[in-house]
């Protein structure tokens, strides 16, 4: 498929995921919403592991940095309710942004596994912040949202909220695919292949890789104010490892490198956990399993499915051609 | 806050320690022989505290749940590595992710087996009491776990440093390529140390299910503080997971009685500035 004709089919599916899902269940409104919020965290990651190469184990550092933020305001001061809540959303990516602009500062000297190690231990160090800081973060409790911002548009009905979480996603989604085909998302996938001649060739790529980091950063504490409004709870949870893996796994999942991939990944991640989950108890099992084979058989992930096809076509065709050259008449 | 209080607490972040070992040590082990970061350890060791319980059931022998729960896991440890880790040849990040989906199913696995409940393996009567020391009670419970560590950590480097396998297995972690240049079976070694890495783990969770009990989330809870021991103490070295635990152990321990508020970042900070200025760790070689 050429450029453009992907660009329409993603445009396409985008324009019907947003008609067809308002017209459902508010069960399936809720799910849905839930899997763009994670879509969006997991876009942050595909920018540093699709395309800079750095698989990162802790963004969920700044998604709860977002999601905090949001809580604490909300409660605290009753802002972000209203019209201010445009002002809260730059203010998270702002934060996201700072927080990522200062842990890049230790990380990003790191490469391979020792990169994921530096990730996890910065991820940790804000969750034991979120679990042990009672007096800010309301410890294992966490904090508890009742409202939703009301600016003309009422977002306490789940399908005006899905609409306002769509929207975020489909702009994040072109926001990063105009920063991804740029020169600098250009040098981003240089570096990723090879650092070291990108280097010689005289790239800063420390810079390159700061600077997509700081913007995983302000894209995950974006994540973080939808999900704060999404949940309705802000627990320690939204630090915690395993949120972090989860994003990773829904970009390779997906397939890494191809930004949809992720949103594809979180889909079916919560389709499988919220969905599969009311009908049977092994539902877990499928994911593990789903996630197992991914990584063993299908390297670039879901949306490198296609791809995998040609290639066993074209080896198939060549096997029967040698075979038929090759083998005696039959007897 | 006196003296006697220092000791105590001192004491019981050395314990801690000593547990933390058991699990760092594996996973030092198996980073420095396949540069994997292995993220179902946890697992292994949650697998641990429920596979003794089991066996308690079954026999009511405590002394015989150390051993069997460990060589069960070491197996299952053996196995994915053999049939999962193995055949994806060297690419660290497809085998780390990999194990992550591994811990996912043993977690799944684990909650239909042994079910959602906070467990605790119950300790033998000889070793619930405590003991005097100049005026200090001693849990001997605690006592035990300082041995066993010691034990374990002491016949781990005699075969290490005295053995022709330990040589090998040393060789092999400063330069895997050389190792099978002058005729070492890396594949078997690695082999090997990812079975000892899971054994030490499950070993590490018979135990600790005394005190920290074992329950569902346990195995993600551990998992990172088992990355601190290896991380402060560096990848690959025996000495410096014991150094790591125990600093790390007792960093917990005074972390969580003098700022509790600040409990785990006292913890992690430290963590990320040895990655960040030395990544291979305190006591680890280039």
């Amino acid at each position: 498929m050429s450029q453009r004709a992907k660009i329409l089919t993603v445009a396409l599916v985008l324009a019907a995921f947003g008609f067809i899902v308002p017209h459902t269940s508010s069960f399936v409104v809720l799910l849905a919403t839930r899997a763009l919020v994670f879509a969006i965290l997991a876009l942050s990651v595909d920018i540093l592991l699709g395309y800079a190469g750095l698989a990162s184990l802790g963004q969920a550092a700044y998604f709860s940095v977002g999601a905090y933020l949001t809580a604490i305001l909300v409660t605290r001061y009753h802002f972000g309710l209203g019209w201010d809540f445009w002002l809260l959303v730059p203010g998270a990516m702002l934060l996201g942004a700072a927080t990522a602009a200062f842990f890049g500062l230790f990380a990003i000297r790191a490469t391979g596994v020792y990169f994921l190690m530096i990730t996890l231990a910065l991820g940790q160090c804000v969750w034991g912040l979120a679990y042990r800081w009672n007096s800010l973060t309301g410890g294992d409790n966490g904090i508890n949202i009742s409202a939703r911002p009301n600016f003309g548009f009422d977002l306490s009905d789940e399908r005006s909220f899905f609409f306002l979480v769509f929207a975020f996603f489909a702009a994040t989604l072109l926001g990063l695919y105009v920063l991804v085909r740029s020169p600098f998302g250009r040098s981003l996938e240089g570096i990723r292949e090879r650092e070291l001649r990108m280097r010689v060739l005289g790239y800063n790529t420390w810079l390159h890789k700061y600077i997509a980091f700081v913007i995983a950063g302000a894209v995950g504490g974006l994540a973080g104010v939808l999900w704060a409004f999404t949940n309705g709870l802000v627990s320690p949870d939204t630090a915690v490892l395993t949120t972090s893996v989860d994003a990773l796994l829904m970009v390779v999942l997906g397939g890494a490198g191809t930004l949809v991939g992720g949103a594809i990944g979180a889909a079916i991640v919560f389709g499988l956990r919220e969905y599969l989950s009311t009908l049977v108890p092994w539902w877990q099992y499928v994911l593990g399993g789903v996630y197992v084979l991914t990584i063993l058989y299908l390297p670039m992930g879901l949306m490198g499915l296609p791809a995998r096809i040609r290639q066993f076509r074209a080896f198939a065709d060549w096997r029967d051609k040698e075979t038929n050259n090759l083998a005696p008449s039959p007897s | 806050m006196d003296l006697h209080y220092w000791l105590i607490q001192t004491f019981n972040g050395i314990s801690y320690g000593a547990l933390l070992f058991l699990v760092g040590s594996g996973l030092s082990l198996i980073f420095g022989v396949m540069r994997i970061v292995n993220l179902s350890h946890g697992s292994y060791f949650l697998w641990g505290g429920y596979i003794a319980l089991s066996v308690i059931g079954a026999t009511g022998s405590w002394a015989l749940s150390l051993p069997v729960a460990a060589a069960a896991v070491a197996v299952i440890g053996l196995l994915m590595e053999r049939l999962f880790l193995r055949p994806l040849g060297f690419d660290p990040l497809r085998q780390v992710l990999l194990t992550v989906g591994f811990a996912y199913l043993f977690q799944q696995g684990a909650l239909d087996i042994w079910g959602g409940n906070n467990l605790e393996i119950e300790t033998p009567d000889v070793l619930s009491r405590s003991i005097v020391v100049g005026g200090l009670y001693l849990p001997l419970y605690r006592v035990f776990m300082i041995a066993m560590a010691l034990a374990i950590g002491g016949a781990i480097w005699l075969v290490m440093e005295k053995t022709r396998m330990g040589t090998a297995v040393r060789a092999t972690v400063d330069d895997a390529q050389m190792a099978r240049g002058v005729g070492i079976d890396t594949n078997r070694i690695s082999m090997l140390i990812f079975a000892l890495g899971a054994f030490l783990a499950a070993l590490g969770g018979v135990i600790g299910g005394a005190f920290l009990g074992v329950y569902p989330g346990l195995d993600f809870e551990i998992l990172p503080l088992a990355f601190a021991v290896v991380i402060i103490g560096g990848m690959g070295s025996l000495g410096g997971a014991a150094i790591g635990a125990m600093l790390v152990g007792l960093a917990d321990n005074f972390g969580k009685a003098l700022f509790p508020e600040l409990a785990y970042f006292t913890l992690y900070a430290p963590m990320v500035l040895i990655l960040a200025i030395k990544p291979t760790g305190l006591f680890g070689r280039e």
